[in-house]
């Protein structure tokens, strides 16, 4: 079980994290908008995160931290 | 629990003004994991450029400055000349290093300036509106090539790390991507070892990173990376173009 921390206000909704997770673990909160009006990324399935943090590799904006 | 990953220290907390998707982000990261892993936040000097990262300045927790469009390279060969044991970068646009900043590039190389050079080439002038590039690929449409590139009237784009490789100052040549995870990790040990050969006083070092600009591009930040698979990478091929710890590519 890993743990992601995800700062909604820097995200830009770009959608990478989301693209390149393998376990499919985000998607986007259809629900929310942050302080800019983004769409921002959420974890829609966070069990089944393995920590590999390649959402994080790829958010352009750091957005993501990954714990393990 | 161990933190896997987490922002680097070396970047400031200021929201990038890059656009949702933009791969700038995640270059200035790797860039900032560099100087993080050589342990050199307070040695390194970075020099922003003209284009969409001059803001550079406000996005590394380094001493930047901001130089004129092209001429980061020669700003930095003064900041290293005076300050000779701070680590110096500069951060460059293909518009900025490959067209008005040309000279400066090529003479940084030519006399073996111990510094680095991070060179983002997307293909395009980002920061103005999506203007024809030297490096925008035959055939691309840009505001300036309505109906694509034409090589009969502009000839092809310009591979800057095959011919940055063939200067005899140079240490250090490299084209990365950073497209997906395991092409950042690949980019993320090629700027590592360009800061290296710095800091080794090796001479020359220049990474060219292949990268996107989706609202340009007119792709979603989706697609704009399918695209550099696809369409720039054929071109541009990946890989270290010289070495010189390993001696001539
Ligand atoms: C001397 C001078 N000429 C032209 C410009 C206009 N200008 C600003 S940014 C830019 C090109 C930026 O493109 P690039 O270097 O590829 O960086 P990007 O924005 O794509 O990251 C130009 C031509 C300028 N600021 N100064
Ligand atoms: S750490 Fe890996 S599995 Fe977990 S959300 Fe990120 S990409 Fe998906
Ligand atoms: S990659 Fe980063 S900015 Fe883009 S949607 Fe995911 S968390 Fe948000
Ligand atoms: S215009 Fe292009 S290069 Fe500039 S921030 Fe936007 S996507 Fe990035």
């Amino acid at each position: 079980m890993a743990k992601l921390t995800i700062l909604s206000d820097r995200c830009k909704g770009c959608g990478l994290c989301v693209e390149v997770c393998p376990k499919k673990v985000l998607g986007f909160d259809k629900k929310s908008l942050n302080a800019k009006g983004y769409r921002p990324a959420s974890a829609i399935a966070p069990e089944n995160c393995v920590g590999c943090a390649f959402c994080a590799r790829m958010c352009p904006d750091c957005v993501i931290t990954v714990e393990r | 629990m161990a933190v896997v990953f987490e922002k680097s220290r070396s970047l400031t907390d200021e929201i990038l003004t890059y656009c949702p998707g933009c791969t700038h982000g995640i270059i200035h990261r790797l860039v900032a994991e560099a100087i993080d892993d050589l342990g050199a936040q307070s040695s390194t000097i970075g020099v922003a450029p003209v284009g969409c990262a001059v803001f550079a300045y406000n996005f590394f927790a380094v001493d930047m400055m901001q130089a004129a469009h092209g001429r980061a390279p020669a700003v930095a060969t003064g900041i290293k000349r005076a300050l000779p044991d701070r680590i110096v970068f500069t951060y460059q646009g293909d518009g900025d290093l490959a067209s008005i900043g040309m000279a400066e590039i090529m003479h940084a190389a030519a006399r073996g300036e111990k510094i680095t050079t991070i060179f983002v080439n997307n293909a395009i002038y980002g920061m103005t509106g999506g203007q024809m590039a030297p490096t925008t690929l035959v055939g691309q449409v840009t505001t300036t090539s309505p109906y694509g590139r034409k090589e009969e009237l502009c000839g092809k784009p310009i591979r800057m790390s095959e011919i940055i490789a063939q200067m005899d100052g140079t240490a250090y040549a490299a084209r990365v991507s950073v497209h997906d995870p395991r092409h950042v990790m690949e980019a993320k040990k090629a700027i590592r070892r360009a800061f290296e050969a710095q800091r080794g006083g090796e001479g020359f070092a220049m990474v060219e990173v292949l990268s996107t600009c989706p609202t340009n591009w007119g792709m979603t930040p989706i697609e704009a990376l399918k695209w550099v698979a696809t369409d720039m990478i054929p071109y541009y091929p990946l890989g270290v173009y010289k070495d010189s710890s390993k001696g001539a590519a």
